[in-house]
C-alpha cells in the first residue's frame, strides 16, 4: 500500500504548510491592525497576534475533538450498548491496522458520519442513528472504513487544525472590521484621515479576502481527502461497492442533520448543509466533491 | 585532509546502513504484530468449537464422523506452527465446521435454540475477524517482503538474516495488490 503511506507523509507536510500559511496571514493582519490603530506599532501587533494564535491553537489542538463532539451533541456508546456497531468498528480496525477509535452516536434520523481526533491513538468516529439504522452491514462497513481512513491518514488532525486556524482568522478579521468602523467614525469627526486612508483600504481588502481564501484552502484540502479516504476504504474492505451503495443512499437522503453547521460541515462524510443551500451553489464552495463522481470512481476500482 | 574525507564518507555510509536496518526491523515488528492479531482470532474460534459441538451433539449424537473431523481439525490447528501450516489447518477446520453446520440444518429444534443461534453468530463474527486480520497481515507481509528484496536493502537483509515472511492462506486475490486510482 505505498500510496497510503505516501499520502500520510504528504498529509503531515501539508499540515506544516497550512500552519505556516496561516501564520503568515495572521502576521499580515496583525501588522495592519498595529499600523492602523496604534500608529506604527505594526511589528508589536504581529507578535501579539502570533502569541495569541499560538496559545489558542495549542489549546484547541488538544481539545478540538471534544469541542466538535460537544457541538454536534454526540454521545459515547460502549460495546454493551451497541455490540453490532462495535463489531463492525472492531473488524475495520483489524483490517486496517488502525487502533480502534472510540464510537459516538448522534441522535438524528438523517444519514451522516464523521471522524475526529488528533492522531490514530485518539481517534473518534461518530455516526448518526439514521445511518446505523438505514444502511446494510456491508454499506455501513464502507462508511466506517472511510471514516477510519480519515483518522489513519491524519486527515482528522489536518482538518481540526485548519478549522481552528480558519476560525482564528475570521475572529481577527471580525475585530478589525468592527474596530475600523468605530475608528473611521471618530476620524471623520476630526476631519483628518491622512495617509492612513490607503492603508485602511488595503487592510480592509485583505481582511475581506482572507476569510474567503482561508475557506477556499479548507475546501481544496478537504475535497482531495474525500477521494483518498474513499479509495483507502475500498482497500480496507476489499469491497468498493459497499461504500458506493452507501453513498448513493446517503445522497438520496433528504433529511437535514440539525446538529451540523457550516463550521463543522467539512468533517462529515457527505455535506450536511447541502439541503439548505440547494444545488445552485457553485462547485468551488462545496465542502465535498460531488457524490456521483465519488460513486463513479468507486465503481471503476 | 584525505583521512577526514574518508571518515566522512564512512560515517555517512554507516548512517545510511543503520537507517535501512532500522526500517527493516520496524517492518518485521509490524509483521509480528499483525500475526498476533490473527493468532488471537484463531484462538477465539478454537475456544468456541467445544461449545458448538456439545450443542449439536445434544440433537444429533449419531453423526459421529462430523464430530471427529472437527475435533481432529481443531487439534491439528492447535499444534500447527508457522503461517503456512496454520493456514492449512485453518482451512481444514473451516471445511469441518461447514459440514457440522450443514448437519445442524437438518434439525429444526436445534436451529430454533437461542444458544445455538448465539454461537453461530459469534462463530461467523470470528470468521470475519480472521479474514480481516489475514488481509491486514498479508498486506504488511507484502510490504515487508518487497522491502527485503529490493536493492540495496537486500544486502543488509542478507547480512542480518531477515527472511521473507510467509503469507497466510494467500488466495490469488490477496496476492494482487488492489489497484487504487486517485
Amino acid at each position: 500500500m505505498p500510496n497510503i503511506y505516501q499520502n500520510i507523509s504528504s498529509n503531515k507536510r501539508d499540515t506544516v504548510l497550512v500552519v505556516m500559511l496561516f501564520m503568515l496571514v495572521i502576521s499580515i493582519i496583525g501588522w495592519f491592525v498595529g499600523q492602523y490603530y496604534y500608529e506604527g506599532s505594526g511589528f508589536f501587533m504581529v507578535g501579539m497576534a502570533l502569541i495569541f494564535s499560538g496559545i489558542s491553537g495549542f489549546f484547541s489542538y488538544y481539545n478540538s475533538d471534544k469541542i466538535v463532539l460537544g457541538v454536534s451533541g454526540a454521545r459515547k456508546v460502549e460495546y454493551e450498548d451497541a455490540p453490532d456497531l462495535h463489531n463492525l468498528v472492531d473488524n475495520m480496525s483489524i483490517a486496517s491496522g488502525i487502533p480502534k477509535p472510540q464510537v459516538y452516536i448522534i441522535q438524528d434520523s438523517s444519514m451522516n458520519a464523521f471522524a475526529t481526533g488528533r492522531d490514530p491513538k485518539h481517534g473518534v468516529i461518530c455516526l448518526t442513528t439514521g445511518i446505523i439504522q438505514r444502511l446494510e452491514k456491508r454499506e455501513l462497513e464502507g462508511v466506517i472504513a472511510h471514516e477510519m481512513s480519515h483518522i489513519g491518514n491524519y486527515d482528522t488532525r489536518l482538518m481540526s487544525i485548519v478549522s481552528i486556524l480558519v476560525g482564528g482568522i475570521s475572529l481577527l478579521a471580525d475585530w478589525f472590521t468592527r474596530g475600523a468602523f468605530y475608528k473611521t467614525g471618530r476620524r471623520s469627526r476630526n476631519g483628518n484621515r491622512g495617509d492612513n486612508g490607503l492603508l485602511f483600504i488595503l487592510g480592509a481588502l485583505f481582511l475581506i479576502i482572507s476569510p474567503v481564501v482561508a475557506t477556499l484552502i479548507k475546501l481544496a484540502v478537504n475535497r482531495k481527502r474525500e477521494y483518498l479516504a474513499d479509495s483507502t476504504a475500498a482497500l480496507i474492505t476489499r469491497y468498493p461497492a459497499g461504500l458506493a451503495r452507501a453513498l448513493r443512499k446517503i445522497s438520496q437522503d433528504r433529511d437535514i442533520l440539525e446538529a451540523a453547521n457550516s463550521a463543522t460541515a467539512h468533517l462529515y462524510i457527505s455535506d450536511p448543509v447541502r439541503g439548505s443551500l440547494g444545488n445552485t451553489v457553485s462547485n468551488l464552495f462545496s465542502t465535498h466533491p460531488p457524490i456521483e463522481e465519488r460513486i463513479r470512481r468507486l465503481e471503476t476500482m | 585532509m584525505l583521512i577526514f574525507i574518508l571518515l566522512g564518507i564512512f560515517v555517512l555510509a554507516l548512517i545510511f546502513l543503520i537507517s535501512i536496518y532500522n526500517s527493516l526491523v520496524s517492518l518485521s515488528v509490524k509483521v509480528k504484530e499483525a500475526w498476533s492479531q490473527i493468532d488471537i482470532q484463531l484462538k477465539r474460534r478454537t475456544d468456541l468449537i467445544p461449545n458448538l459441538v456439545e450443542t449439536v451433539k445434544g440433537y444429533a449424537s449419531h453423526e459421529k464422523g462430523v464430530f471427529e473431523a472437527v475435533a481432529h481439525a481443531r487439534a491439528s490447528l492447535m499444534s500447527a506452527k508457522g503461517p503456512k501450516e496454520i493456514g492449512e489447518a485453518d482451512q481444514l477446520l473451516g471445511g469441518a465446521l461447514k459440514s457440522l453446520l450443514a448437519v445442524a440444518e437438518a434439525y429444526p429444534e436445534l436451529k430454533a435454540q437461542a444458544s445455538f443461534g448465539e454461537l453461530q453468530k459469534e462463530l461467523s463474527d470470528t470468521e470475519d475477524k480472521v479474514s480481516y486480520s489475514r488481509q491486514f497481515y498479508n498486506s504488511v507481509v507484502r510490504q515487508y517482503n518487497e522491502k527485503v528484496a529490493i536493492f540495496p536493502n537486500s544486502i543488509i537483509a542478507n547480512m542480518f538474516k531477515f527472511q521473507p515472511a510467509e503469507y497466510f492462506e494467500a488466495s490469488e486475490a490477496d496476492k494482487e495488490p488492489v489497484k487504487v486510482e486517485f
